[in-house]
């Protein structure tokens, strides 16, 4: 009886867990400040589980429904899980778990003042995360998005002087992008009178041609493009997140964009359909074109850095553009690309800003050219930044690999040959920018004034597990690309016919 | 043809790839370290040979590993012209590690751990590349292959040694995701599978642009065959140490090159379909170009190592030559030539790596009179170089008679004529080096007694030497499992 009861309750468990979690280090932080850290890991991880039961529950008995409260849609708010945002849960779980235990050391360093103020955040930031994922409300959605923003506004001021400024940027521009999807659904609202995402579908095929309709769809897909950083509205991201402090970036860094680009796709296929986006709007063409600069562009800047998250933040802009032009191909190769980089990606950002952690916690510098020799030093951090780096060039078979290998097989029969260019193009810069770095770590010592301790330096185990475990995860998802793109992205490939 | 599922072709990649886990894990005791490269050689030799009675049947072995994407997985295959290339990598690994120790011990060379666990790794990738029964497992063990080799390339980490593997990768990278990646793609969107058949992957024939453009980028993306204008990462790899320019800037990666060229030509388009067209006239003529010049370059250089550089971008343009022939002779002779020049070159660079450690001599005009000194190694090289001119009883003369052959089968009068110039141009550059080493005298008359290189260091040269004398002799093994390549591989 309970069992069932539980089961029942699992997809909202999945977001009170994070919820109480963050009352309880409010409250019990200001008290006793080592209770913090443990109370994080265990509301993560609780969520983790919740997130893994309710996917298996999807996975065998397809789409899970939640009513919140009891209230029946389209009144009441809905939580609806399928395979898409089942996966997108689980991906958010295990990154917030995982930078919770890496967070333990490095807050402890950075924030030693703020501790109790980072973890309450830091889990409302989790909860505004999950609920935008799950919910099946579209009004519930932009609540959601701001309840992670605000957290997360005030996560990265946490950060470095220049970080005030910078998160005061990306608040003025994050505020205008929430406000565009909010202006959005409110034309659906007018028009439709309902705000449940499935009842929206059914009255936005009453009406296809309505001009009102349009501009709400241009509007909320607008306002998420500038939320997730695509081209031309990238400006703000590199700034924010540069500053930010380790365990804030491995957090955000992966998680926030990712989770505008679910919400994209869930307007696109789940609010709007197929056909009205494709055949009736056919705007495609436009936001391609858009993928192909995010690519050129964030790739070119990526290469320009010598400060390594920064580097990493505009790789985060060119990979926005694989996903987007994925996701914007038309076919269901393009689909499976864009999904699957999804996840693929976000455990490659979550990589990257780790070993970025790491390294920062051990020599205290970012700058690429001052890490001469740090393969002797840490090479567990330096072994993983290899797997990574192979993944984020496209090397097989890693994640990366695949994703462009759908990516361009969808680019190829949809004939994009630009988007195939410019993803090509943008392994290629990859290669070069992972290579200089690895370079640098590795040959470095003979010619740089530093090298006179070559002694093992390296970070502790608290950092690296997590690190070594996002690796694996990331190996995982590489070699069972195709049981994933079978059982979890092909049941809700709008483009399969199912 | 009769395939038979087995699990034996997986062994002889795992034995070396679990190899260089232990070697990194025992680099404290060198002994022990290089005992794990021999005992890897001779266990992985032992499980190619023991397929070989399967393949001389004419059977197949053929396992799938792991299914990556629908129709595509990873999956290997041995037949006959993969048989033929392994057995020949994996034997020279042994002796190339005798070499290793022989080298890098009186060098007292650094981070020798490193280049012994890269070097059974890159081997491991070899043996992939091999075994591998798709295009995609051939790429995957080729990227594998070009990453592993990097370290060894940059093993001197001074500057020299980073500007060349920067090329390295850079050409060798930049071409695999340039240009092979959307060619594989674009041939799988196409035909729905890459795996190699005598028929091609193509049930019916894409338009003429479009075999084009994949035929290009192909080419040119297994930049390892060093056909021009994507060769000069080659000579810029020299910085490497000896072994490693003999094994795998001779054999494993340069052939590498030119087998993945062979499998695509024979197994992705199929000899029919390319028939059809004009394009393997102008692969023709690439090779031509890339033959007549490189041998030009060989000409005016004056670094040993540099000069059998150009040396092999100039055979290994024999092969795929012989792959555009088309022609029964053509393939065979191009087959046989991947075996025949693999004994010829190593030998040469062993040579110049055993000068080196004896004398610390890299440039020829320093050469004088060193064949008194040095004579087995001496011996070796003149040997070898004979065999790469193509003069019997060596086992170049009959690659080369082959490749003749075939350019007639073909009708192509004036591919003879380029082989033939050739081989003047070979004899050109390699007997000025022999008869320095002879006929004339050290400028400095004091030291005349014989200084060989250390014996670990010399045998290797003398052994592949004779080798290539027997493979003259006896070149039946080699023979049938072309024959067989030609019957159930290529002409079906």
């Amino acid at each position: 009886m309970i069992e069932t009861l539980l089961t029942l309750q699992l997809p909202i468990l999945i977001i009170l867990a994070p919820l109480f979690a963050g009352f309880l280090t409010f409250g019990i932080g200001s008290f006793n400040k080592k209770l913090c850290a443990p109370i994080t890991i265990v509301g993560t991880g609780l969520s983790l589980i919740c997130a893994i039961q309710v996917l298996s529950q999807v996975q065998q008995k397809g789409p899970v429904h939640y009513f919140l409260g009891g209230w029946i849609p389209p009144i009441g708010i809905e939580y609806v899980v399928d395979h898409l945002n089942g996966m997108v849960l689980v991906l958010i779980a295990v990154v917030a778990f995982l930078t919770a235990i890496y967070s333990v050391k490095v807050v402890e360093k950075e924030l030693s003042k703020r501790i109790h103020f980072f973890y309450t955040l830091f889990l409302f930031l989790v909860t505004g995360l999950m609920g935008i994922t799950i919910t099946g409300d579209a009004f519930n959605v932009y609540v959601l998005i701001e309840i992670a923003a605000l957290s997360s506004y005030a996560l990265l001021a946490l950060g470095q002087k220049k970080s005030f400024f910078a998160t005061f940027n990306y608040l003025i521009i994050g505020t205008i992008g929430a406000c565009l999807y909010l202006l959005g659904v409110g034309f659906l609202l007018i028009q439709t009178g309902t705000l449940n995402m499935p009842d929206l579908a059914y009255q936005i095929t009453l009406q296809p041609y309505s001009a009102a309709i349009f501009i709400a769809f241009i509007l909320m897909v607008c306002g998420m493009f500038v939320k997730m950083a695509f081209f031309p509205a990238h400006g703000w991201l590199a700034n924010a997140y540069a500053s930010a402090p380790t365990a804030v970036g491995c957090l955000i860094a992966p998680l926030m964009t990712k989770v505008s680009v679910y919400v994209v796709i869930r307007v696109l296929f789940s609010i709007f359909s197929v056909s009205y986006v494709f055949d009736i709007l056919n705007i495609s063409n436009a936001v391609i074109v858009l993928a192909v600069a995010a690519i050129v562009v964030g790739s070119i800047y990526a290469l320009m850095q010598q400060h390594f998250r920064k580097l990493c933040c505009y790789l985060i802009v060119a990979e926005i553009g694989y996903m987007m032009g994925g996701i914007f191909m038309g076919n269901a190769n393009g689909f499976f690309g864009g999904t699957y980089h999804l996840i693929a990606d976000a455990l490659m950002t979550a990589a990257l800003f780790m070993v970025a952690g790491a390294i920062y916690y051990k020599q205290g510098t970012l700058d690429i050219r001052k890490w001469a020799g740090l393969f002797k030093k840490m090479p567990i951090t330096m072994t993983c930044f290899i797997f990574v780096a192979c993944s984020m060039i496209g090397i097989p078979p890693t994640a990366g690999f695949f994703s462009k290998w759908y990516l361009i097989s969808g680019a190829l029969q949809a004939g994009h040959y630009l988007f195939m260019i410019a993803l090509l193009f943008s392994s290629l810069i990859n290669a070069v920018l992972f290579f200089r770095i690895i370079e640098y770590a590795y040959f470095g010592s003979f010619s740089s004034p530093n090298s006179h301790s070559q002694e093992r330096s390296e970070a502790p185990l608290s950092m690296l597990l997590p690190l070594v475990l996002v690796i694996i995860c990331m190996m995982v998802l590489g070699l069972y690309s195709q049981d994933i793109l079978k059982y979890f992205i092909a049941p809700i490939n709008p483009f399969l016919g199912n | 043809m009769i395939t038979t599922q087995s699990i034996l072709p997986l062994y002889p990649i795992l034995i070396s790839f679990i190899a260089s886990g232990l070697i990194a894990i025992s680099g404290r005791f060198p002994n022990l370290r290089e005992a794990w490269t021999f005992v890897a050689g001779l266990c992985k030799l032992g499980c190619i040979v023991y397929m070989l009675p399967w393949i001389l049947k004419g059977e197949v072995l053929k396992i799938t590993l792991l299914n990556l994407l629908p129709n595509l997985s990873i999956a290997l295959r041995v037949d006959a012209f993969g048989m033929m290339f392994a057995i020949v990598a994996s034997s020279l690994w042994i002796l190339t590690s005798m070499y290793s120790v022989g080298y890098m011990r009186p060098l007292k060379e650094h981070a020798q751990t490193r280049y012994y666990c890269f070097f059974a790794l890159a081997l491991s990738a070899t043996i992939g590349v091999a075994f591998a029964a798709n295009l995609f497992t051939m790429y995957v063990f080729y990227e594998i292959l070009s990453l592993s080799t990097y370290p060894l390339v940059t093993h001197h980490q001074d500057k020299e040694a980073r500007g060349g593997g920067r090329k390295y990768l850079s050409y060798l990278l930049g071409t695999s995701i340039g240009f092979l990646l959307p060619a594989m793609i674009l041939s799988y969107v196409l035909g729905g599978t890459l795996d190699f058949s005598a028929n091609g992957v193509f049930s019916t024939m894409p338009s003429l642009s479009v075999v084009t453009l994949l035929f290009f980028l192909f080419i040119f993306g297994f930049a390892k065959s060093g056909i021009m204008p994507f060769h000069s990462w080659l000579p810029g790899a020299m910085v490497a140490p000896t072994p490693v320019s003999a094994l795998l800037h001779a054999v494993a990666v340069v052939k590498v090159g030119v087998f993945c060229i062979f499998r695509v030509m024979t197994g992705i388009f199929g000899v029919s379909m390319l028939q059809l067209t004009q394009l393997p006239l102008i692969l023709c003529i690439l090779a031509s170009i890339t033959i007549l010049v490189s041998s030009l370059i060989a000409l005016s250089q004056d670094n040993l190592k540099r000069l059998l550089a150009f040396s092999t971008i100039g055979q290994l343009s024999y092969i795929i030559l012989g792959v555009a022939l088309l022609s029964a002779s053509g393939l065979k002779g191009s087959m046989l030539h991947i075996v025949m020049h693999a004994f010829g070159k190593i030998t040469l660079f062993f040579c110049a790596g055993a000068i080196f450690v004896a004398t610390g001599k890299k440039y020829i005009s320093q050469m004088k009179g060193i064949g008194r000194k040095m004579p087995f190694t001496m011996a070796a090289f003149t040997l070898a170089a004979l065999s790469i001119i193509g003069f019997p009883p060596l086992g170049g003369f009959l690659s080369k008679i082959y490749l003749i052959v075939g350019a007639l089968e073909a009708q192509y009068m004036w591919v003879m004529l380029v082989l033939l110039t050739s081989s003047f141009l070979n004899a050109a550059y390699f007997f000025p080096i022999i008869y320095k080493a002879f006929f004339l005298k050290p400028d400095d008359e004091t030291n005349t007694g014989i200084k060989e290189a250390p014996l670990l260091a010399m045998l290797p040269p003398v052994i592949t030497a004779i080798c290539s004398i027997t493979l003259f002799l006896y070149p039946s093994v080699f023979n049938s499992l072309a024959d067989l390549m030609l019957q159930w591989g290529v002409h079906q």
